[in-house]
């Protein structure tokens, strides 16, 4: 397993030398939402606490650097934390008011989606950030503000974002905080009989898991250079962030890399070959009628199964 | 709406976040209808129901029957997965743009003592209290609703004296599905609609069914009155753009307080 992974690290590293550009920013999409499904994975995949608001944390990280850069200056790479505190603390006034109220379920996901969803129509009526018209950044090419004139460039960071983020989540999983969330995921009551401060473990996954959003907004910011108060704050984000993980197992560490592999190119070949003559929809019907048939046949997700075979196909090794 | 999406929670459990996308069909069903048949949405809207219903029948025996026990993380995830299906469906078969239908009475207008209405609205107004009224009866006075409720209250008790539970539950998902229909064909007169409406639909219907209470038919009602007012007055006071934010504010405040809403009974 180890050696596998090694393989496939170098062959990543290695490959923007052969690829042209256009399959370039698509592995730089493949990574990007690999690392935004990693991050929801902690508080959604482990912790169970299923989140349909994560773009909110996307999208104060990406106004809150690209505001900074633009009005003051700071370099997006410390503006990069900054929208990752800015988030964190949206995520804890949302955990806490979740967790300490005892929303479950179909309420905490409403309570998620409700909270995108101010953040939206806030954005869209404040015209400091440029209300629904968006936010632009003016390309520079300068590194120091997070702008490269090489796609290459992005490749490297988004490939770092996706594994920094899933170094944690596997150091999570082989801490005890990972062995708390996923016994607050299967049988929250028994947990906090045992005597686990589960509202403490959700607070904390639910920080670090918006942090790291957050600090995946700037990324976005500066590598699409306009922020849409509907795009970065809205459901279809969030839907989209949330899709990966689930499709490819939540709770578990490899999980949203292999979703985000699986679903990534699809999104993008539907909306090659579909995106015209109002065809616009199709890779989102793809999505649906693979959610629908993933809850269906695979509720764990793809990488359990494919364990799962492979487990089957050598059985001593 | 609302009500029929309190009918589907309140029966069985499940959440149905393909709501305002099966509003928007019913819609683009009475646009067809309109268009294509010259039937006036305010005839139309018995079909588009009718339509609705087998749809919804078909959804529950074929998709959510098989996890009606899961958790209720998968049945969100799954009507999730419908409503993306639903929305851009809609989006491939009729296209991006806002459609609005043509009724005759829509030229229309009286004047009601010192205020100036306009038919079409007196009419959906009238029609979907009428339609309300009639669900009521029907949950409260007949066999079928009083099993409904049963089913509701506990589906296993139900079972045990010989309800046939799943049918039950296909039956109110399918009326939930054409109440949906029809409130579709009914407002499709009054309000523009697009495929793109189907989710903040959905969250808008969310919105009245918690703050009026889940699975509680009069408070459904009451909370749709409850949001469009609250609306209203956060239009003229703030902007009219602004208007949402009442109302997803109005919502974290009832889920935190009150998370059975105003009239339900328990919570979760």
């Amino acid at each position: 397993m180890r050696w596998v992974a090694a393989a496939a690290l170098i062959v990543l590293l290695l490959l923007p030398a052969v690829l042209n550009s256009y399959a370039v920013t698509v592995f730089i999409f493949i990574f990007f939402y690999a690392f935004l499904g990693q991050a929801w994975n902690i508080v959604g995949g482990y912790a169970g606490q299923l989140s349909a608001g994560h773009a909110a944390f996307v999208g104060i990280g990406a106004y809150a650097s690209a505001l900074l850069s633009v009005q003051a200056g700071l370099t997006p790479w410390i503006g990069m934390l900054v929208g990752g505190v800015l988030s964190a603390a949206l995520g804890t006034v949302v955990g806490y008011l979740g967790f300490r109220f005892g929303l479950r379920g179909f309420y905490f996901v409403l309570l998620t989606v409700a909270f995108a969803e101010v953040c939206r129509i806030v954005a869209l009526n404040t015209d400091a950030v440029g209300g629904a018209l968006g936010y632009y950044i003016t390309f520079t090419g300068n590194p120091r503000q997070f702008q490269f004139q090489d796609n290459r460039a992005y490749y490297y960071i988004a490939l770092g974002l996706m594994l920094a983020a899933t170094a944690v989540v596997a150091a999570i999983e082989r801490r005890r905080f990972g062995a708390y969330l996923i016994a607050i995921r299967e049988d929250e009551s028994a947990c906090e009989a045992l005597g686990v401060d589960t509202f403490r473990y959700k607070m904390l996954a639910m920080v670090v898991s918006s942090f790291l959003t957050g600090v995946g907004g700037t990324f976005y910011a500066f590598y699409l250079f306009s922020l849409q108060p509907n795009a970065v704050f809205g459901i279809p984000l969030s839907v989209e962030i949330v899709i990966r993980p689930i499709v490819g197992g939540a709770g578990t560490v490899l999980g949203p890399i292999l979703g985000s592999f699986i679903l990534s190119p699809l999104a993008e070949a539907s909306r090659v070959y579909f995106g015209q003559g109002g065809w616009s929809g199709a890779h989102l019907i793809a999505y649906g009628l693979l959610l629908i048939a993933v809850v269906l046949f695979l509720p764990q997700g793809a990488y359990p199964a494919l364990r799962r075979l492979w487990a089957k196909a050598a059985p001593l090794r | 709406m609302a009500v029929g999406l309190t009918l589907i929670f309140g029966v069985m459990r499940v959440v149905n976040f393909a709501h305002g996308d099966m509003m928007v069909w019913g819609m683009y069903l009475a646009w067809l209808l309109a268009t294509r048949a010259g039937v006036d949405p305010y005839v139309g809207f018995v079909a588009c129901a009718a339509v609705l219903f087998v749809l919804g029948v078909v959804i529950q025996r074929v998709l959510v029957d098989r996890i009606v026990d899961a958790p209720h993380e998968m049945q969100i995830l799954l009507m999730l997965g419908v409503a993306l299906v639903l929305e851009n469906a809609a989006l491939v078969a009729f296209g991006p743009d806002p459609q609005r239908v043509r009724s005759p009475l829509r030229a229309a207008t009286i004047w009601i003592g010192p205020i100036f209405v306009d038919v079409a609205r007196l009419v959906t107004f009238a029609l979907a209290m009428a339609l309300t009224l009639a669900l009521y009866l029907f949950l409260t006075r007949t066999d079928l609703g009083r099993t409904m409720r049963a089913a509701a209250d506990n589906a296993y008790g139900a079972l045990v004296i010989g309800t046939d539970v799943r049918r039950v539950y296909a039956v109110a998902f399918g009326i939930g599905a054409a109440c949906v229909g029809a409130a579709g064909a009914l407002v499709s007169p009054i309000l523009p609609f697009q495929p793109a409406g189907g989710l903040s639909l959905s969250v808008a219907s969310f919105n009245i069914v918690i703050i009026g209470g889940m699975g509680s038919l009069p408070g459904a009602f009451l909370g749709g009155l409850l949001v469009s007012v609250a609306e209203s007055m956060g239009a003229v006071f703030l902007s009219p753009s602004m208007k949402e934010l009442v109302s997803f504010s109005l919502l974290i405040l009832i889920l935190l307080f009150r998370p059975a809403g105003l009239f339900g009974r328990s919570a979760t």
